[in-house]
């Protein structure tokens, strides 16, 4: 099987993940959605590795895996915070920092 | 003689240092003697310094001494140095005599003000300042000192700062007195280019090479040093702070606006004479400005109703003699003048001080009358110090007069013509000064004068500025409560008697044809002088000058007795029939408003012109405005991005992202 295959799964799932943060209003959505593109650019860093018959791009897709663990506990921690302190949970209200 | 000469220079600092910093530590009782005392170490260093100096030979008589350079780069070598010659002997044994004097009459006369101490230090200061001034072996230091003398003419003018006419005055007087520090500077300047150096022995000696005879740049550097003489001198037309000058405590005046700060002037042009020598056109504009002063000054005493103002104008007149003398060459009559008047004059404001505390205060001479019996102590002071003043042999004003006058005639030429208005002069200051004196004396007691003569000194019921008559308090800023008179004060009788005596006999140092003490005194500093020694009047010249000076001094006396004792209705007799020249000599030849005119409001115009437009509108308006608005603009564009939605900047991040890959993938 060609491995193009892969790299268009891994697109479409970076893509999907994309539009979601961008439209999506829920935070919690949206680290989803993160985890998404994380998980994409893991899937097609593997394909990579694979094509040129190098371990290399798996040891990063580890390390992406770690760095995307960290991501979510800060990320969930900060959507507790806002719930805690009963503000919406709704990135289009979260808008202090504007120009 | 060097370590006397640093003494002289530092008493009077270290007087004023201790006094301004022990001001709440000691009684303020203390602090006048303290004062008194600084200024008597002074003179009698200067006196240890004379003596020393004449135990040299004629040759050595002209020591720099010099404490330490502060910059020597580019040929301007700046040191603290002082010049010990026969000439800034002279002054400082003038100087801190007079002085010492008059600070024994303030511990007294200003007993009862409530900045007593505050007066003393700055007595002290000033007395430092002019001595720096004499001293100074440089141009940087006489500038110093002459900016110094300015600041401290200016703290005492306007000693009663609650006083609004006091601190106007003292704002006209240290304006104009700074104009003359922009003179002395600009000056210096051109002659430092030219020769130079500013070391007063250095640039007299270069001169010769650097500048010909009435080379134009020499001329204009001259020019320059004269308008600072002339501000500081009150010579025409920069003389109208004096008159008001006298809004100062009396003792300020005596010292500072008459006896040592105005004759500065004369001082820097003898100092300067080889300058002035090799400068002839300018010397012949100080002569002339000089003349003119004196007649103008004399025509305005005239008719002054205020007893300090006819001193005051008396003082310009006779700095005018001075500035006339020594502009044409005559400088040890000018200088023998300097000491004299510093003697008279400094005497006649003190007995007219003493007058004036009996008036509690008031300074109007329509007011004043018959003090003689009152005041017999000050009557007595007051006459010798007129009769000196008036030329009237064989008091001190008499030889140091007729001896500029001969001297003038003896140049010839045109300043026969100086000498003729300095008889005039001669034949006005005798008729002011006594109309001063019989106004003041004579006459039938006022009501002042009977309380004093009943043994009571007149209390003012309620404390009035004398200009305006706005009511005033007795505190801090204000005249004190209580006034001192000459008959009940010890001090003030010692010191007024030390001047009188002074007064009467000063003129001994220079008797022509029989003893020229001063002139062969001043001869070390004056030696490279090309008329120092030519300009020696012949016997009968000065005969001749003596008899008719003299006459001129008693028809002046009787004249004034003649109108002011004998037919007290025939003054406003002549004043109805000359009313416009009184007019005109009473608004003091309209010097106020033209100098408002000319200068003033043109001034204050264009002041107000660039406040209005080009403060507002070029500064304000385009340079400030401006360049805060267009950055205004600029982040209000860049703001418009900072929409806070999350998503626009992850779409920003997508979109620059993505488009650096493609440039990457297109251009790889």
């Amino acid at each position: 099987m060609s491995m193009e295959w892969y790299l268009v799964v891994s697109a479409l799932i970076f893509s999907i993940g994309a539009g979601g943060v961008l439209v999506r209003r829920n935070p919690l959505v949206i680290l989803l959605c993160l985890e998404l593109m994380l998980n994409g650019a893991n899937l097609a860093l593997v394909t990579f590795a694979r094509m040129h018959g190098n371990g290399d791009g798996q040891v990063f897709a580890l390390i992406v895996m770690v760095v995307a663990a960290c991501e979510v506990a800060v990320g969930l921690g900060l959507i507790v915070a806002i719930f805690r302190r009963r503000l919406p949970i709704d990135v289009d209200e979260l808008r202090e920092l504007q120009g | 003689m060097q370590t006397t000469a640093w003494i002289v220079l530092l008493a009077p600092l270290a007087g004023f240092l201790i006094i301004a910093l022990s001001s709440k530590l000691l009684s303020w009782r203390a602090h006048g003697w303290i004062g008194t005392l600084a200024i008597a170490t002074s003179f009698a260093a200067a006196v240890a310094t004379l003596i020393a100096l004449q135990g040299r030979g004629e040759e050595e008589r002209q020591v720099v001494s010099v404490a330490w350079a502060y910059a020597d780069a580019g040929g301007l070598d700046a040191q603290l140095s002082i010049l010990i010659d026969p000439l800034s002997v002279l002054m400082i044994c003038i100087v801190s005599g007079v002085s010492t004097l008059i600070h024994l009459y303030s511990v007294s006369y200003m007993a009862s003000d409530r900045g007593y101490t505050r007066f003393f230090a700055y007595l002290n200061f000033f007395v430092f300042s002019m001595l720096l001034l004499v001293l100074a072996a440089n141009f940087l230091l006489l500038i110093i000192g002459w900016a110094f003398v300015g600041a401290a003419s200016y703290f005492l003018i306007s000693f009663w700062y609650r006083r609004t006419t006091a601190t106007a005055a003292g704002i006209k007087a240290f304006v104009i007195n700074v104009l003359g520090d922009v003179g002395l500077v600009l000056g210096t300047i051109f002659i430092l280019r030219g020769t130079g150096s500013v070391d007063f022995l250095q640039v007299f000696e270069r001169l010769p090479e650097a500048f010909s005879r009435n080379d134009a740049d020499l001329v204009a550097g001259a020019l320059l040093l004269l308008v600072g003489a002339f501000a500081k001198s009150a010579q025409v037309p920069l003389h109208t702070w004096l008159p008001d000058a006298m809004e100062g405590p009396t003792p300020v005046s005596a010292l500072i606006h008459a006896a040592t700060m105005v004759t500065a002037g004369v001082y820097l042009i003898a100092r300067m004479h080889p300058i002035f020598e090799l400068a002839p056109a300018a010397a012949d504009v100080g002569a002339v400005v000089g003349c003119v002063t004196l007649l103008v000054a004399a025509s305005i005493g005239l008719v002054v109703t205020d007893l300090k103002r006819v001193i005051a104008y008396s003082t310009m007149s006779q700095i005018g003699y001075m500035i006339m003398a020594v502009s044409s060459a005559a400088y040890a009559a000018g200088m023998f003048h300097l000491m004299t008047h510093a003697f008279f004059k400094a005497l006649l404001f003190m007995a007219a001080g003493s007058v004036i505390a009996a008036m509690a205060g008031t300074q109007d001479l329509d007011k004043m009358g018959g003090f003689r019996k009152a005041m017999p102590y000050t009557y007595g002071c007051m006459v010798i110090g007129g009769l000196a003043l008036a030329g009237i042999p064989p008091f001190s004003g008499f030889f140091s007069k007729d001896e500029i006058l001969a001297q003038l005639i003896e140049r010839g030429d045109w300043h026969v013509g100086l000498a003729i208005a300095g008889y005039i002069g001669a034949l006005l200051t005798a008729i002011y000064t006594f109309r001063m004196i019989f106004r003041a004396f004579w006459g039938d007691p006022c009501p002042e004068a009977r309380e004093l003569e009943g043994g009571h000194l007149h209390h003012a019921p309620e404390h009035t500025n004398p200009a305006t008559g706005e009511v005033e308090d007795t505190d801090v800023g204000f005249p004190g409560a209580d006034h001192h008179i000459a008959e009940r004060e010890g001090t003030m009788k010692i010191a007024m008697g030390g001047l009188a005596i002074l007064a009467t006999v000063g003129g001994v140092v220079q008797i022509p044809k029989v003893n020229e003490s001063l002139h062969h005194f001043l001869d070390p500093t004056f030696h490279d002088s090309r008329y120092y020694e030519d300009l020696e009047p012949s016997g009968g010249l000065v005969l001749i000058g003596m008899v008719v000076g003299a006459a001129l001094g008693l028809l002046g006396i009787f004249i004034a007795y003649t109108l002011w004792v004998k037919q007290p209705e025939r003054p406003a007799a002549i004043r109805a029939r000359f009313s416009a020249l009184h007019r005109f000599f009473s608004n003091k030849w309209y010097f106020d408003e033209a100098i408002d005119t000319v200068v003033v409001r043109p001034t204050a115009w264009v002041g107000r012109f660039c406040n209005s437009t080009i403060e507002r509108g070029l500064v304000n308006g385009a340079l400030v405005g401006g360049t805060s608005g267009a950055v205004r603009a600029a982040s209000a564009a860049v703001r418009g991005i900072q929409t806070g939605y999350l998503r626009y900047y992850a779409a920003l991040l997508l979109v620059g992202l993505t488009g650096l890959g493609a440039y990457f993938l297109i251009s790889a």
